[in-house]
């Protein structure tokens, strides 16, 4: 059985602490932009980037980036990884790049997306924003800014609903495995 | 997302699903992605092999597989005929054999019989893509030229699309023809009656015998190669007169939809089958054509790099 464990109001309530904390860390907003990874990140980072101007009346760049081609799990996986668009319309040379995912979970993922990034440009820095961190790192990886911290079991399964329209039906659930 | 490739080799558009075709139309959209970064290079096949086994003389469609493969971090191989042992008298099937001794993934083959690849494809483990088989098929320029119809019109169902040309002896048209029909696109035929396969309004196309009328309302229109250096003799008349007729120039291109796009499959005759200005204007798509088929190559790659057959 699904159980909820975050609902519409924590979802936000942590975006926006999750706001401060990158405004904070960084001196502003200035020289910083959001790439969100496809899929769950993408929508998390546009929301992330109107809560930001919102607060610093400052626009800050997003883009969306797409890591199929950079997985290191083509060859073993049942499924091929589907190529999505990456669409990052700035340059990233010398930038403050938060990449922005929905769950953290092993940091493949991750690994994947800063080669990707590089690939792009050098960003001067690549910082790590997540919803929800659920532990079992397989890589030396972790995140800057952390939504909420949730111990799960290895066969779980968390999954974040990010409405575009309507923020309101935001959820993330458990899935026990 | 669970849509994939049932086979292990691209062989046809005859043997495509619509949704396989859509499938690689979509892969094909990501890597256009790539193709405009300043690494236009990406680790995916990263280890893997594609041979180009072309045992006839091409240039465009060879460049492109290859750099299409290299953009994957495939190593690639040529191995074309002049150099290879085919002239010394070894058989296909000994020439697949020590290809694929050598480790290919991939084997790229383009020759002008039909039912190469698919000879190639039962007794190789690799992943046989066909380059062009005789007057068969030629599936990844038909691929190329639907992903650039649907850049330009964002769909395909519905569409006019008139194919003007020596629709007999193209693997071109014929890959186009299946590819549009399965796609929901209304086809038009336009050639010298002598360059019309018999009974070809069984593939769900309309033949047209003047190209004025093929043209009126369409929304793509295909000129074909007039392939002068082959079958043309005891067909037609001369290149001049084939110009007069069937060439599409600026007039004739005033007849289709304001916002029709022109595409030529390469190399071109100007002059014979398409006017310089046409070729060159506004309208025309010919060189989008050849980037979207380095994507297209890429996405084939990539989608059957799953399929391999395990013995």
């Amino acid at each position: 059985m699904p159980e909820e464990i975050l609902n519409s109001k924590e979802i936000e309530r942590a975006l926006k602490r999750l706001t401060h904390e990158i405004i904070e860390r960084n001196k502003g907003v200035r020289n910083v932009c959001l790439i969100g990874i496809q899929r769950g990140g993408v929508l998390l980072a546009k929301r992330l980037a109107a809560l930001i101007e919102s607060i610093e009346k400052e626009r800050v760049e997003v883009g969306s980036l797409d890591i199929a081609l950079y997985r290191d799990d083509i060859h073993i996986k049942d499924e091929q990884p589907v190529v999505r668009s990456t669409d990052i319309p700035f340059q990233i040379e010398g930038k403050t790049v938060v990449l922005v995912d929905d769950v953290l979970f092993t940091g493949r993922s991750i690994r994947a997306a800063m080669d990707a990034l590089i690939d792009y440009g050098r960003p001067a820095y690549i910082q790590l924003a997540v919803l929800i961190d659920r532990g079992h790192r397989e890589l030396p990886i972790r995140a800057d800014y952390v939504g909420k911290n949730i111990p799960t079991a290895i066969n779980d399964q968390v999954e974040v609903y990010i409405d575009e329209r309507d923020s309101r039906k935001d959820r993330v659930v458990l899935i026990r495995g | 997302m669970s849509v994939m490739l049932r086979s292990k080799d691209l062989l046809g558009i005859r043997d495509l699903t619509p949704e396989e075709i859509k499938l690689i139309i979509d892969t094909a959209s990501g890597f256009k992605d790539v193709l405009k970064r300043d690494i236009k290079k990406v680790p995916a096949l990263r280890g893997k092999t594609v041979v180009n086994l072309f045992f006839e003389p091409s240039t465009r469609t060879r460049t492109s597989f290859e750099l299409a493969a290299k953009r994957l971090s495939t190593d690639v191989i040529n191995f074309s005929v002049p150099a290879s042992s085919v002239v010394k008298g070894e058989t296909l099937k000994d020439t697949a054999l020590t290809i694929e001794a050598l480790g290919a993934d991939f084997v790229v083959v383009r020759h002008s019989s039909a039912g190469v690849p698919h000879f190639l494809s039962r007794i190789l483990r690799a992943s046989v893509i066909n380059a062009g088989d005789g007057a068969n098929e030629h599936p990844t320029q038909a691929l190329l030229d639907l992903f650039t119809i649907r850049a330009h019109k964002k769909r395909i169902k519905g569409l006019i699309v008139v194919i003007i040309g020596d629709i007999a002896h193209s693997r071109v048209a014929r890959s186009n023809i299946y590819a549009l029909t399965k796609m929901g696109a209304k086809v038009r035929l336009v050639a010298p009656s002598t360059l019309i396969p018999l009974e070809v309004e069984r593939l769900g196309v309309e033949v047209y015998n003047s190209v004025e009328d093929g043209i009126r309302g369409a929304d793509v229109v295909m000129t074909l190669r007039l392939q002068l250096e082959r079958q043309v003799k005891g067909f037609l008349p001369s290149p001049e007169e084939y110009f007069n007729l069937y060439g599409l120039t600026t007039e004739r291109l005033r007849l289709a939809k304001k916002d029709a796009i022109v595409m030529h499959p390469g190399p071109m005759n100007r002059g014979v089958e398409i006017e310089t200005e046409v070729a060159d204007g506004p309208q025309s798509v010919i060189l989008e054509q050849v980037t979207n088929g380095l994507a297209i190559r890429m996405a084939v790659l990539y989608l059957l790099s799953r399929r391999r057959r395990t013995r």
